[in-house]
């Protein structure tokens, strides 16, 4: 027998153009005990669905067809009822475990108020219950956190605070959306972890919202494929990741970077594959193409960066390691990859060997010249040209007020003030036509552009100086799954063409498995392990490259 | 996006402002009331129906005539005539011209003394920043009144009287610019802050753009909403300013007259029955006020992404 029951439902946004349908006529149902993972990229109609459920879609938003039935009752029958299911009944977790709790208030008084409004308890009674609950959730010394502010607790402690304050009405319904997409790797599991537990204990029906495949494979029991408001398919998760019926899902699957093998490329089964080797030969005449050697093109040694916070406060306080001594090299024409999680020190790496940041101590050798010591601009000119960087938003990285065509003729014009318009435009266009854009995207400003065709623009912009050497700051970790791939694959493709070296920065596993050679772990700004891919991912050495290797969710558990 | 409409006015009607104007009376309502003003005021000449500055036009029978509708009231006179018998229709036309150039000039002065020390201060940091923004504070706390009558005592000073005369009008712009410009400092570099820490700017530091083009090229264009805001709200301001310093008596001089001037012409008279010398030019200055500043408001609210 279902508990929920969705019915024909419909969601639409009437918008000053058109009517958007972010839900079309889904139908599905989730029994208690039971994990229904729904996925979907970006703009599926996912959290829109969840919402929909305890009715709380945002202006010009509408629910405009389909009931939802929960335990045999049509809870949207009258609107003023909603308020004793949400919250009640049904529970919700949110993503963001910074924002979802109220700072000003001790998680002690969030968990009575909710408790107090839905339950008729004094205070004596719902504050045992509270610290029962917290308990439950694996906060432990919970009598004397129970009067902690939520700043006081660490992100993977909030969300299980969150989870808590969900639980306490004795909810039969959890919706939990994008519960571990803000969280460490590490922490993702024991989130993950404890929603399962509790779905038993509990007997819960739970509706998990997520982009990522690898947390559905290892925690749903069902799964819903969405795409642009339809419900594409449904069924057990074992078949719908193993023997997947529609392209779309197949398309998806295939995306997602396997953790346990490489491949060379990722397979693109919705959009045709065009042979963009041809394409890349009018770049490549213009490349100025360095023979590999086996030379280290990086070198880095005994690198150090402190951040010094304010300037009337106690230095030495405030005094942050970002980067603790550090040593690595780069081949020429190599993949290295950085790996490590939020706080680890990989970005500010980045932004040292790009010239962004200077170290605090150490050097950075870049072709047997060191880098950190150059004063003069006009040789830091020559190397800027060099190295350039790719990065993780591509909303922030392209100017909005520039068409596509100054943005990339930019580094051209600044690195050769000389050339020709017409060469220009023909540069441009040969650079485009490298990242798979077309012509016309020229004239067009990047808000125009989805997030994977400004990564794409981003990308042709770095390439415009011939760089030897490219920092990927998490390149694809705002992306879908999806447009992830092909950026993947194109950057696989440049990079054999044009004998680019390649510096990957991701706190992805699997992804950095499919693009790097070489791979450095790091934790707390300290380098743990530097190894070669294959070797780090079967038998790792140190301590903390087995803790991650182990807790990152798996798509290939399904098999077994 | 292929029925997009390249064309200027195409992109203009398609653009979310646009719609949103269309949607907003107030909005409408005081643009029509300023494109009027502001066309009257660059055509005076044409449209106002007397030079009330051509001593052969003016008959000293004619002055403190009343507005044409009272009862001693010359159908010719609309808004009636001040002591010298000029018509005083033209005369706030002549007068709000001046008010506007004055306004317009003290508020682009301001900007471009604010906009480039806030970008700057807030582009480069540390200590030029820290003494920038310091200066700022100081300068707040002096009301820009005072500020205005301090330059304008030591213009008096410095130059000489027959010179003062001529010089009035661009001592007053700078006298206005100058206690204006901490708020666009401000403005530019709190934008400015947030605009330097997005990748973008990143990349073209690694690319190698020099700091002044990326000062100019890429973060201005990008902080310019919020400039245009506080650009419009202070255009108000500095309206007002220059009729408040003209009134006390130390703005334009009474032969060129603007509407400050104007206003306190009218006020010696007012006690003695001829409220309209000093009434018209009042509520015009309010109108003119009032529209800019509805203007600005609409455009804060319609302009800030936080809002939509």
């Amino acid at each position: 027998m279902s508990f929920l029951k969705i019915d024909n439902l419909s969601v639409n946004y009437r918008m000053r153009k058109e009517t958007i349908y972010a839900v079309k006529n889904i139908n599905f149902d989730v029994k208690k005990g039971e994990i229904l993972g729904l996925v979907g990229e970006s703009g599926s109609g996912k959290s829109t669905l969840g919402n929909a459920i305890i009715n709380l879609i945002d202006e010009p938003g509408k629910i405009s067809n389909g009931k939802i039935i929960l335990d045999g009752v049509n809870i949207h029958e009258k609107p003023e009822d909603i308020l004793k299911y949400r919250g009640k009944k049904i529970g919700l977790i949110f993503q963001d475990p910074q924002t979802s709790l109220n700072p000003l208030l001790t998680i002690g008084e969030q968990l009575i108020e909710t408790i107090q409004t839905h339950l008729d308890l004094d205070f004596k009674e719902s504050k045992s219950r509270a610290i029962n609950l917290l308990q439950e959730v694996g906060i432990k010394d919970s009598e004397n956190r129970f009067d902690n502010y939520p700043h006081q607790f660490s992100g993977g402690m909030r969300q299980r605070v969150v989870i808590s304050l969900a639980l306490c009405c004795e909810p039969e319904l959890l919706i939990a959306d994008e519960p571990t997409t803000a969280l460490d790797v590490s922490i993702q599991s024991q989130i993950l972890e404890l929603i399962k537990t509790l779905t038993k204990e509990r007997n819960l029906a739970v509706i998990l919202i997520t982009h990522d495949m690898g947390v559905i494979s290892e925690t749903a029991d069902r799964v819903g494929v969405m795409k642009n408001g339809d419900l594409v398919e449904i069924g057990s998760t074992k078949e719908i990741l193993t023997n997947p019926k529609e392209i779309y899902t197949k398309s998806l699957i295939s995306s997602v970077p396997p953790t346990n093998k490489k491949i060379s490329r990722f397979k693109i089964i919705e959009k045709k594959e065009n042979s963009n080797k041809s394409i890349n030969i009018k770049i490549l005449d213009r490349w100025n193409k360095k023979k590999l050697t086996e030379q280290n093109l990086i070198e880095i040694k005994n690198l150090k960066k402190t951040f010094q916070e304010g300037m009337f406060t106690e230095t030495s306080k405030n005094t942050v390691m970002a980067v603790d001594d550090v040593s690595f090299n780069i081949k020429e024409g190599e993949s290295f990859g950085l790996v490590g999680e939020s706080g680890s020190g990989k970005s500010t790496i980045a932004k040292m060997i790009v010239n962004l940041f200077k170290p605090s101590s150490g050097d950075i050798f870049f072709d047997n010249v060191c880098i950190t010591k150059i004063k003069k601009n006009k040789e830091m000119m020559t190397f800027r040209k060099q190295i350039q960087m790719i990065f993780q938003d591509p909303y922030s990285s392209l100017n909005g007020r520039l068409k596509v065509k100054d943005i990339i003729a930019e580094p051209i014009k600044l690195h050769n003030p000389t050339i020709t318009n017409d060469d220009l435009d023909d540069y441009i266009n040969d650079l485009l036509e490298s990242v798979e854009l077309s012509k016309k995207s020229s004239i067009r400003y990047p808000h125009e552009f989805s997030g994977g065709q400004r990564q794409r623009i981003s990308i042709a912009r770095a390439l415009a100086t011939q760089p030897r050497l490219l920092v990927c700051d998490e390149p694809t970790s705002a992306l879908d799954v999806s447009i992830q791939a092909q950026i993947l694959n194109l950057l696989k493709d440049l990079q054999e063409q044009l004998n680019l070296t390649i510096l990957f920065i991701s706190h992805d596993l699997p992804v950095v498995r499919q693009m790097c050679d070489r791979i450095g772990v790091l934790r707390n700004g300290k380098l743990c392990e530097v190894s070669d891919t294959e070797k780090l991912f079967l038998e790792p050495k140190h301590e903390y490259s087995k803790e991650l290797l182990h807790l990152m969710p798996k798509i290939e558990s399904i098999y077994n | 996006m292929d029925n997009q409409n390249f064309s200027f006015i195409g992109k203009i009607r398609d653009s979310n402002i646009y719609f949103a104007f269309t949607k907003s009376p107030t909005a409408i309502i005081s643009t029509i009331i300023l494109m009027i003003i502001f066309f009257c005021s660059f055509f005076v000449e044409l449209i106002a129906p007397y030079n009330p500055f051509d001593p052969s036009s003016l008959d000293l029978m004619e002055a403190f005539t009343p507005p044409s509708w009272s009862k001693d009231g010359m159908s010719k006179f609309l808004l009636g005539t001040d002591g010298q018998g000029r018509d005083m229709l033209s005369t706030i036309l002549y007068g709000s011209r001046i008010s506007l150039i004055v306004g317009f000039a003290a508020i682009l002065f301001s900007l471009i003394l604010g906009v480039s020390l806030g970008l700057t201060a807030g582009y480069f940091g540390g200590k030029y920043e820290m003494i920038v923004m310091r200066i700022t504070d100081v300068q707040l706390t002096v009301p820009s009144i005072l500020m205005a009558l301090l330059i304008d005592g030591i213009a008096r000073g410095v130059i000489s009287k027959e010179l003062h005369n001529e010089m009035a009008i661009y001592v007053l712009i700078f006298a206005i610019g100058i206690s204006e410009w901490p708020q666009f400092a401000r403005v530019s570099r709190a934008a400015t802050l947030v605009e330097k820490n997005k990748d973008y700017i990143s990349a073209s530091t690694i690319i190698g753009v020099p700091n002044i083009k990326i000062m100019f090229k890429h973060i201005l264009p990008n902080i310019l909403r919020p400039i245009l805001v506080i650009g419009t709200i202070g255009l108000a301001l500095a309206i007002i300013a220059e009729s408040t310093l003209s009134f006390l008596g130390v703005g334009v001089p009474p032969t060129t007259p603007s509407l400050g001037t104007l206003i306190r012409i009218g006020n010696d008279f007012l006690f003695s029955g001829e409220w309209w010398i000093t009434f018209f030019p009042a509520i015009f200055l309010v109108i003119l006020a009032f529209s800019i500043n509805l203007l600005g408001d609409w455009m804060r609210d319609t302009l800030n992404p936080k809002l939509n």
